[in-house]
């Protein structure tokens, strides 16, 4: 199904080339990015079988994907596959992942401390900052129902 | 056969996930940086109000593996911990429940930053 909607895309983008060919790449995200997931999905059945927590499963499965995407950055081929992937490799963790492996890998040669040490941060530090505020932001407005309600 | 529908599911949810995003990269000026900030953002909000756990419950790794399910996570542990132990929970719940996955990449990272160089072609 979603072949014959690319082929005519497709024929419907050479025709009027050279836009952005958002579709294309809204098509290759799907796929990559669903990959992705089918991976997380495989790696969630094979370790349930750890008689782990749920919580504990999903962790491992987030610390397995972001393991695999700090060596694939490190060798150089993530951004390979993100540079076609586009959004496919970025929304899922290892868009996280890599956005904290590649700039650690990148300034390795302007030092541990200074270098590596405030770089790897660059994109993870404004995740974390707004994530946790966001959840802050939401602990006190539950808090507060909770006084009020419960 | 049940194993097959929770592979599809989670691949169409993730690949839907990832389709936003795409179409914010090539209409909108908008840097990888914004747009995650966005989706962990707009995790903890769907998570706060409840729309987040049905979409877990359904499509699995299909919803946990994109950020938006970090800040699922995030908005979990703050439930929890504001359950547990009151406003305090509302300071120690966001991070506690992100912690595996925070200090995974950023030992990975500097496991890679330790073992690799940079590639000239980029």
């Amino acid at each position: 199904m979603k072949e014959t909607e690319k082929e005519k895309y497709k024929k419907y983008a050479e025709g009027h080339a050279p836009k952005s060919p958002t579709v294309k790449n809204c098509a290759v995200a799907f796929i990559t990015g669903g990959a992705i997931c089918v991976v997380g999905q495989a790696l969630t059945e094979l370790y349930s079988k750890l008689e782990m927590s749920k919580e504990d499963t999903g962790t491992l499965v987030s610390v397995t994907l972001i393991f695999i995407t700090a060596l694939l950055t490190g060798i150089g081929v993530f951004d390979n596959i993100a540079r076609h992937a586009g959004a496919g490799t970025l929304v899922p963790i290892t868009g996280f992942a890599n956005a904290v492996a590649s700039p650690a890998v990148d300034t390795k040669t302007e030092g541990y401390v200074l270098g590596v040490g405030s770089k790897i941060f660059i994109i993870a530090g404004p995740v974390i900052l707004y994530s946790t505020a966001a959840g802050a932001l939401y602990g006190v407005i539950y808090a507060l129902y909770r006084l009020i309600f419960i | 056969m049940e194993n097959m529908i929770k592979y599809l599911w989670a691949f169409l949810v993730g690949g839907a996930f990832c389709i936003p995003a795409q179409i914010l990269i090539d209409k909108t000026k908008l840097t990888p940086a914004r747009i995650l900030v966005g989706y962990v953002v707009a995790g903890v909000f769907l998570g706060a109000v409840g729309l987040y756990e049905p979409i877990v419950n359904f499509a699995g790794a299909g919803a946990t593996t994109p950020l938006t399910g970090f800040g699922y996570l995030v908005s979990r542990g703050i439930r929890e911990a504001v359950d547990e132990k009151g406003l305090l929970g509302a300071l120690t719940g966001a991070l506690s429940a992100a912690s595996g996955g925070i200090s995974a990449a950023l030992i990975f990272g500097l496991l890679a930053a330790l073992f690799f160089r940079a590639k000239k072609k980029r």
